[in-house]
């Protein structure tokens, strides 16, 4: 793979929005299908430029003016935000509390960082396979809930593109909840509460929630490697079985809180259990890097992870940006030489298909796909009800 | 709706329709009333309602919630003020149509701050908890549905399949069977507080709530409503203020004192003057216990000192000749000019028993009245202590007073939740040996009165004029055509404050 060297990001970024960005699917995306009116053109987009400029309630008629603009700007990084009640990019035209946020997708924001406190192969913003597991292990558990706790359907997860995964939810429902509803679910999937500050950091009361024993009677491979994780992270798979025992002992003999009934399965989990920041997602005018932005530290591409492949997910092997361009030059100096022309506009819009990043955006597609049907399938429903035919 | 003025014009149902109206004793008030009602009809229903919520506050503060002395009270004070409660009685149309009425009455009066709103939509809440936990099992559903909550019970089926889970996550279940009792299918959105704190069942986008937790939402369900609806109702409260009838009780509402005057004819020359050292030591609200002591240091109070201890003083059947004999031994003492004392200050308390001036006979102050007004300053001792006073040396005066630290701890507690005659209730209690005082206080003659009770063994001190709790018409004051007793005493109280204004002498 070709190296990446962020001082020659503007001239590869001019490149990427030219003739790789997939704005047609993302387009596709949230414009979720025209449905609602203006639902696009009302959506807060915020770019950082070179020099760390950075400018927020962009906003867009529609993918022809987004393109022009993202080709203009050369943005090093893009962030979705709400959409709102106005263009966000009229927003000083509007009377004073009439410009609202009002509807967002959820988000979540895992971050390796968080994970400091037991993580002893690196530390901050490195990563390595060692605690990409943890990673792996946090997408599992909270997509399980999303799913069959929550019942949402449309769940993107993303590479951030250096240490963590996003996960955007996009139901029509979900779109239109509450900050307070947000924040709820946050508080649901977290078991490991606390700071610097505080030592334990998992308490389980004496009934454990279906939530949580999903995972310490999950037959699956889930839980070994949950325990696989732990072990590793202790070193020894005897000093798990040690540590079982010793507070088997010390429980039958001693009652207190620091040994309550599942004081093992407590601290498990504080290695392994995925940790939320609640900041992210329950705002609903928060803005969140945006999929196929690129990393301006790493290079990297925030690509789409497929789901059904997520334990094969390596993000050692995303594409990076210095690559993806060195690919496309050398496909089209290869195609000049053998067709003697230079590539067209028709070439150029598929051009992100013959290099690495086209897996992603196939799961993309499939993504987007999903919400399609979905789509009809309401409108249907509705249709059905109205007796409209 | 409209007010009419003159005769009570009450719509006459058949049976039928009557119950169609209110089918059950309680609801979520989505729809304000139609009709007409008199304005005596207006204030008393109101008065009623604000009655029964401070009822509620206090039986709330007494008492543990859903225990059998709680339920038991609140019911009789609900059967006694005439609201209804329960779903099997007969002919419940009068009291759930007087339950309509009022509330919505008091959104407006209740609506203009947001203490008030708090106030009373944690009032409202208890008493709509009250109501649902004593409603029957097999009504539950059909009220469900007809206040429009999309709360649907789940099949044995369905029951059974998930009956493992719903135990694991719900903490009111103690053992490992599910009760008999209905699961209810709700949208997961609806049960924010449960599942926010993994205390229900998901699945789906649905959380799967038993019966016992289906309240805290129903209650949430209610408290959003009702937010919305008073901060609706503060918008549109200017066309109601501007309706003269209407805006004097509206003000005076939240504020009200609705118990007795504590006015003196009953009691004049019951007391003698050396009784009241002792006195004050036995039976007086603190308050007045300090105002007492501060007198008998200082040989002076100040104004408003002065017109409160007064007044009490008044309550408790000092004659006018008493009271001129009394602050004039104790001024002197503090080396006032006897003359001075003359023409300064005995014009005040001949003109507080209604003897100069206006001749307005001036009742005792409430315990609202000492707490909201009139905030004592430097070198004042009125006031209300358990309001007034930093907490440290309101420990101290209790320790002072011989209270168990026991009970100090209690009373600042009730303090820190503001809730100031619950403390001076408890203080009572403590002062008198009793585990419950048996009144809800609101007036420091009232104190008095019980104390006194208590201590002469339960025997009832002679009262001529024993008023019933609802305000009687005053003889002395010329009534409007459209006004009713309750604006008048609360107009002469008013009157009160603008005669302080005037005659403050220092």
């Amino acid at each position: 793979m070709e190296a990446f060297d962020p001082a020659e990001l503007p001239e590869l970024l001019k490149l990427y929005y030219r003739r790789l960005f997939p704005y047609g699917q993302y387009y596709r995306w949230l414009n979720y299908g025209g449905v609602v009116k203006n639902y696009f053109q009302h959506r807060e987009f915020s770019f950082t430029l070179k020099d760390d400029i950075y400018i927020r309630y962009q906003s867009f008629n529609n993918q022809s003016d987004l393109e022009k603009e993202m080709q203009k700007m050369n943005p090093y990084k893009i962030d979705i935000g709400a959409v709102y009640s106005h263009r966000p990019n009229q927003h000083n035209t509007v009377k004073l509390g009439a410009f609202q946020a009002q509807e967002k997708e959820l988000v979540f924001d895992i971050d390796m960082t968080d994970y400091d406190d037991v993580r002893r192969c690196c530390s901050s913003a490195d990563i390595c396979s060692k605690c990409w597991t943890l990673m792996t292990m946090a997408i599992h558990i909270i997509d399980r809930a999303l799913k069959e706790d929550f019942g949402f359907k449309h769940r993107l997860w993303v590479y951030s593109g250096r240490r963590g995964v996003h996960c955007w939810v996009c139901d029509e429902s979900v779109r239109k909840l509450s900050s307070a509803v947000r924040s709820g679910i946050v508080e649901y999937l977290s078991l490991v509460k606390g700071g610097q500050d505080v030592k334990k950091k998992v308490h389980l009361s004496e009934k454990i929630h279906p939530f949580v024993s999903v995972f310490l009677n999950d037959p699956s491979p889930v839980r070994d490697e949950l325990q696989q994780g732990f072990q590793r992270q202790s070193n020894s798979p005897q000093r798990w079985e040690t540590l079982k025992n010793t507070i088997n002992k010390y429980q039958k003999n001693n009652k207190n809180d620091k040994c309550g009934l599942w004081l093992e399965w407590e601290i498990m989990l504080q290695y392994c259990f995925p940790r939320l920041d609640i900041n992210v997602s329950k705002g609903i005018n928060h803005l969140l890097k945006s999929p196929f932005s690129v990393h301006p530290k790493t290079g990297r591409i925030s690509v789409p992870i497929d789901l059904q492949k997520v334990d094969q997910f390596d993000p050692f092997t995303v594409p990076t940006i210095s690559s993806i361009c060195h690919e496309l030059d050398v496909i089209s100096t290869k195609e000049e030489k053998e067709n003697g022309t230079e590539s067209d506009t028709k070439h150029r819009t598929r051009d992100y298909k013959r290099t690495s990043l086209a897996p992603f955006v196939k799961v993309f597609e499939q993504f987007l796909e999903n919400l399609d049907k979905s789509r009809k399938g309401e409108l249907l429903k509705k249709s059905d009800l109205q007796k409209d035919f | 709706m409209e007010f009419s003025g003159g005769k009570r014009k009450k719509l006459r149902l058949a049976d039928d329709q009557r119950n169609a109206c209110y089918p059950h004793s309680l609801q979520f008030y989505l729809q304000p009333p139609s009709g007409n009602v008199s304005l005596t009809e207006f204030e008393t229903l109101a008065i009623d309602r604000v009655k029964l919520l401070k009822s509620v506050e206090n039986l709330g503060l007494s008492y543990m919630k859903g225990t059998e002395q709680y339920q038991s009270k609140l019911e009789a004070e609900l059967r006694k003020l005439k609201f209804s409660y329960r779903e099997s009685l007969e002919d419940e149309y009068e009291p759930r149509r007087k339950d309509h009425i009022s509330h919505f009455i008091l959104r407006l009066a209740y609506c203009q701050s947001e203490d008030l709103r708090r106030w009373f939509i944690q009032q409202e809440m208890d008493l709509l908890r009250f109501r649902f936990s004593i409603l029957p099992k097999d009504k539950i559903q059909s009220f469900l549905k007809d206040s429009h909550l999309q709360f649907e019970a789940i099949s044995d089926e369905e029951k059974t399949v998930r009956e493992q889970d719903i135990i694991a996550s719900s903490s009111t279940f103690g053992g490992a069977q599910l009760d008999p009792e209905s699961v209810y299918k709700i949208p997961f959105a609806e049960a924010l507080d449960l599942f926010r704190g993994r205390k229900v069942y998901l699945e789906n986008g649905f959380a799967y709530v038993p019966h016992k937790d289906i309240v805290a939402i129903i209650l949430n369900e209610f408290r959003t409503k009702l937010s919305k609806a008073l901060a609706l109702t503060a918008r549109s409260l200017p066309a109601v203020q501007s309706d003269e009838r209407l805006q004097p009780l509206l003000n005076h509402l939240s504020h009200s004192y609705t118990g007795q005057d504590y006015s003196t004819q009953g009691n004049a020359g019951k007391i003698s003057l050396d009784q009241i050292d002792s006195l004050s030591t036995k039976s007086f609200p603190p308050c007045m216990r300090q105002l007492h002591k501060a007198l008998r240091e200082n040989h002076h109070l100040r104004h408003g000192g002065r017109m409160q201890y007064g007044l009490f003083l008044k309550g408790i059947g000092l004659t006018l000749e008493q009271a001129l004999q009394f602050w004039k031994q104790e001024f002197i003492r503090g080396n006032m000019d006897p003359d001075k004392f003359d023409k300064g200050y005995s014009y005040n308390i001949r003109h507080s028993y209604g003897k100069e001036g206006k001749r307005t006979d001036y009742t005792p102050y409430s315990c609202m009245k000492i707490i909201l007004t009139n905030t004592p300053g430097q070198g004042d001792y009125h006031g209300c202590p358990f309001r007034h006073s930093d907490p440290e040396l309101l420990r101290q005066k209790l320790q002072a007073y011989k209270i168990p630290p026991a009970g100090i701890s209690q009373i600042l507690d009730l303090v820190k939740g503001t809730h100031y005659q619950v403390a001076c209730q408890k203080f009572f209690e403590m002062t008198h040996n009793v585990d419950d005082c048996g009144f809800s206080l609101s007036h420091p003659n009232q104190f008095f009165f019980e104390s006194q009770r208590i201590l002469s063994g339960g025997k009832d001190i002679k009262k001529d004029s024993v008023q019933p709790e609802t305000p009687q018409p005053r003889p002395s004051v010329q009534r409007s055509k459209d006004s009713s007793s309750t604006l008048d005493s609360l107009s002469s109280a008013l009157d009160m404050d603008l005669e302080e204004l005037e005659e403050l002498l220092q």
